[in-house]
């Protein structure tokens, strides 16, 4: 109880200074603020929020979820970069964060956060409607390589979303212009599923999980995943490397990450609790259930994995003259 | 007959009873305060649902939001402020009924056409549910361009001024849609380097600054109206079997709008009340009466957005794709649960199947009495002073929108288009022609523009393809019937008199 008044000064810049000099109170030691900036309901929130669950029984500290959503992710995302970096306001911020910026929407980067733990990755697939000629996506590749330029029609997402320059990657990955197939922009998967099934579009690149209604139900073929390896709840799918020999994988990330200038004393000790709860039984079987990917990375192992997606996404958007100069 | 009996058993547990009590309570409280949607009251009971039976876990789901779509009416009826965007439809009507001193008729009306609608759109889930999602799989982006459209000239359907004014309003609404970079090509527009207006102008904000904020800016500019008579609260089911006997026909036309356009992925609730409030006045034998405290087109609207809730599970179950933003959530509840949506849930897991169907009649029949319940304690704000119930409502008002995404712009937001809501009505302009144009701007827009990428710039996919056919026909012949009609007058009775307000 001594250490309140201290903590308070350290939300300021010279408390930050000072901080490695004193002798850290254990963390956590009052409730914890987890930021997420998307919607109540959605994927980013569902997983923030079974994390904080498992983080509160592990910690014995509350980690309550707030929601801060608005301008498309960004608000969000800005809203944990500009919180005090003293471990008790963290969130979950999402592949966004290496696309806003590329489009001037934004000044932050991933470099503004300490990234603490990649908790997953989800790997978009190729998706065919079931009665399409393609077998495989050797088949559908050489239709694309064969056909005039946008003439085939592909969907996923919005303008320039993650499944948008999934596409990009992988038409340039083979040597094509990224328009070669034309973008219908829908607002999110489900829309896009649909219109595939009802005969509007070639195929869609949205991440299987996304798919798995429409693959249950016979309407769907999903021909490979643009991911290093198979999905575990999708052992039936081969990677585009094993299928046709493409080295080409990208991934929508959610890493939990705190405001940039953590002290690392801080970082030693959230990490590891990160990697508790996502070795607990909880999560593995929470994120199975709703077929996202399991992928872990420490808090360096989050950092590369940013820094990489940045790189790569900000080459496709390139490629699909999305970012500007 | 084994699954079925199975089913009965599954719902009858204790858990799943108590849940679905509890889930109907809170339903009924958080649809009821303005601004916090039945969208946001289903968000918040995901993380309960980790530690229910699967059954248990659906049955929370389906009944909070069924009971937060109806007690949305409850504001919207007492105060003008619409609970959830399916109730802006008829908010100006139920409200005028109030001030009739028919609260406890327009409140039952919202009650009773909610649960028959609801039971209504469930039998629908069981009878027809594959045929149904074969219905709703055939619609490509053309024939939801015509739905939207349609949808938009509602707008001068709803509206009781002058036709030239709902639409001029309407298109405000469609220009305010334009904000953000939610449209097809990811640009922001009008977003003045403003971080907040990226993501667009949400409709919440913008219907509770119309409607409430502008309510209570009227109010202070006004004198006190003479007190309401004193006298007890009426019985709210009593007159409403008269109603059901007299508007039979518009309950059931709402109940099969509400079941169709519940149906297609992307039009929900919202879009079935308007539609159908306007199909109501269209047809009605008495549209003058109309917007001064009617009860026809709350019965079919009522029914109508209540039908569409249930039917909105269909393409969920069957095929994972959501019909609207509560069964987005639910199907990631189901997949958490094993309750994989896909046909195999109609064949190999019928049991389940049985048990969600009966707790949607379940969850349709408590809200009968836990409605009259709230209803009879919300009613206490009719007697409350002015003075003492409008502060609170501006309170409600920045609450629940700051709420749904704790940001503080949306408050700033609820007050910018209460002073647009408050222009607007002291020069004729429909609020309600307004919010609509809010709401069907970004289908419109989005339907049109995929479209057009998808068929290479050639606009004839839009009538080629046989149910667009059907829907474009149907869209010209409404917007040329007042034309035409216009015309026969003209030449019929040259120099007719103004003033005959027509719809």
């Amino acid at each position: 109880m001594m250490t309140l008044p201290r903590r308070t000064l350290l939300g300021s810049a010279a408390g930050l200074i000072a901080a490695p000099a004193l002798a850290q109170p254990k963390w956590p030691n009052r409730p914890v603020q987890m930021l997420c900036p998307w919607a109540a309901g959605g994927g980013t929130d569902a997983v923030a929020r079974i994390l904080a669950v498992l983080l509160e029984k592990d910690l014995g500290q509350p980690f309550n979820v707030v929601n801060r959503t608005g301008g498309s992710g960004v608000v969000g995302h800005t809203a944990i970069a500009q919180a005090a970096a003293d471990g008790y306001t963290i969130g979950t911020i999402t592949s966004e964060i290496c696309m806003l910026h590329w489009q001037g929407l934004t000044e932050l980067t991933y470099r503004n956060y300490t990234p603490l733990g990649l908790m997953n990755s989800d790997a978009p697939g190729i998706q065919v409607n079931a009665s399409a000629p393609y077998q495989d996506v050797k088949s559908l590749a050489d239709a694309i390589k064969a056909s005039a330029p946008g003439k085939l029609k592909a969907s996923g997402t919005g303008q320039g979303g993650i499944w948008h320059l999934a596409l990009a990657g992988w038409l340039n990955a083979m040597g094509l212009k990224a328009d070669h197939v034309r973008w219908v922009p829908t607002n999110g998967a489900a829309p896009a599923m649909q219109d595939l099934v009802a005969g509007g579009l070639d195929f869609t690149t949205c991440s299987v999980p996304e798919a798995r209604a429409m693959l249950d139900a016979g309407r769907a073929r999903s021909l490979a995943v643009m991911a290093p390896a198979r999905i575990g709840a999708f052992p039936n799918i081969p990677t585009l490397k094993e299928a046709m020999g493409v080295d080409y994988a990208v991934g929508a990330i959610r890493v939990v990450a705190a405001p940039a200038g953590l002290p690392a004393d801080l970082v030693a000790a959230i990490a590891p609790a990160l990697k508790r709860a996502y070795d607990t039984k909880e999560y593995q079987d929470f994120m199975n259930s709703r077929g996202f990917g399991l992928v872990y990375g420490d808090a360096a192992g989050a950092e590369k994995a940013l820094a990489a997606a940045d790189l790569s996404l900000g080459n496709a958007m390139k490629a699909a003259g999305l970012a500007k100069a | 007959m084994h699954d079925l009996l199975e089913a009965f058993r599954l719902v009858a547990a204790p858990d799943v009873l108590v849940a679905i009590l509890a889930s109907a309570i809170y339903g009924l409280v958080v649809g009821s305060l303005p601004g916090l949607s039945a969208t946001m009251a289903t968000a918040l009971l995901v993380p309960v649902t980790f530690w229910l039976s699967p059954i248990a876990a659906i049955a929370t789901i389906i009944t909070a939001s069924a009971m937060a779509i109806f007690s949305g009416d409850i504001p919207g009826c007492l105060l003008r402020i619409p609970g959830t965007p399916a109730s802006a439809a008829y908010t100006d009507e139920a409200y005028a009924m109030t001030r009739k001193g028919q609260a406890e008729m327009a409140l039952g009306a919202g009650l009773w056409f909610s649960a028959i609608g609801g039971i209504v759109g469930t039998l629908s889930l069981v009878l027809m549910a594959p045929l149904l999602a074969e219905m709703a799989l055939s619609f490509s982006t053309y024939e939801y361009f015509w739905l939207a459209f349609l949808g938009l000239m509602c707008a001068t359907l709803v509206a009781r001024s002058s036709p030239i004014k709902a639409i001029a309003s309407m298109l405000l609404g469609l220009l305010i849609s334009c904000i953000g970079m939610e449209n097809p090509a990811g640009t922001p527009r009008f977003t003045f380097g403003l971080t907040d207006l990226l993501g667009g102008i949400e409709p919440i904000p913008a219907l509770v600054g119309v409607f409430a904020v502008s309510e209570v800016m009227r109010a202070m500019v006004t004198a006190e109206p003479p007190k309401l008579p004193k006298r007890k609260f009426g019985s709210i089911l009593a007159n409403q079997w008269m109603l059901t006997k007299k508007y039979q026909w518009p309950m059931w036309r709402g109940n099969i709008i509400g079941i169709i356009i519940g149906v297609l992925p992307g039009a929900g609730a919202d879009m079935a009340a308007w539609v159908s409030y306007a199909m109501s006045k269209r047809f009605s034998k008495e549209p003058e009466k109309f917007g001064t405290g009617h009860p026809e087109g709350l019965v079919e609207a009522g029914a109508s957005n209540n039908a569409s809730l249930a039917s909105g599970w269909v393409p969920s179950l069957l095929f994972g794709i959501p019909g609207d933003t509560i069964t987005a959530i639910a199907i990631g509840v189901l997949y958490m649960k094993g309750l994989n949506p896909g046909p195999t849930l109609f064949t190999e897991r019928a049991s389940s199947m049985y048990a969600l169907y009966i707790i949607f009649i379940i969850a349709n029949i408590i809200m009968i009495p836990l409605g009259i319940m709230m209803i009879r304690a919300a009613s206490v704000i009719l007697r409350a002073p002015r003075a003492g119930v409008m502060p609170v409502i501006i309170l409600l008002c920045a609450v629940g929108s700051y709420a749904t995404g704790n940001n503080l712009f949306a408050v700033v937001l609820v007050g910018l288009f209460g002073m647009l809501g408050f222009v607007m009505e002291k020069n004729g302009y429909p609020v309600a022609a307004l919010v609509l144009g809010i709401v069907m701007g970004s289908m419109v827009e989005q339907s049109f523009i995929t479209s057009l990428i998808k068929s290479d710039g050639d606009v004839m996919p839009f009538f080629e393809r046989p149910v667009s056919a059907v829907l474009a026909a149907l869209t010209f012949s409404a917007l040329l019937w007042p034309v035409g009609v216009w015309i026969w007058n003209r030449i019929r009775h040259p120099r007719l008199p103004a003033g005959g307000a027509t719809g």
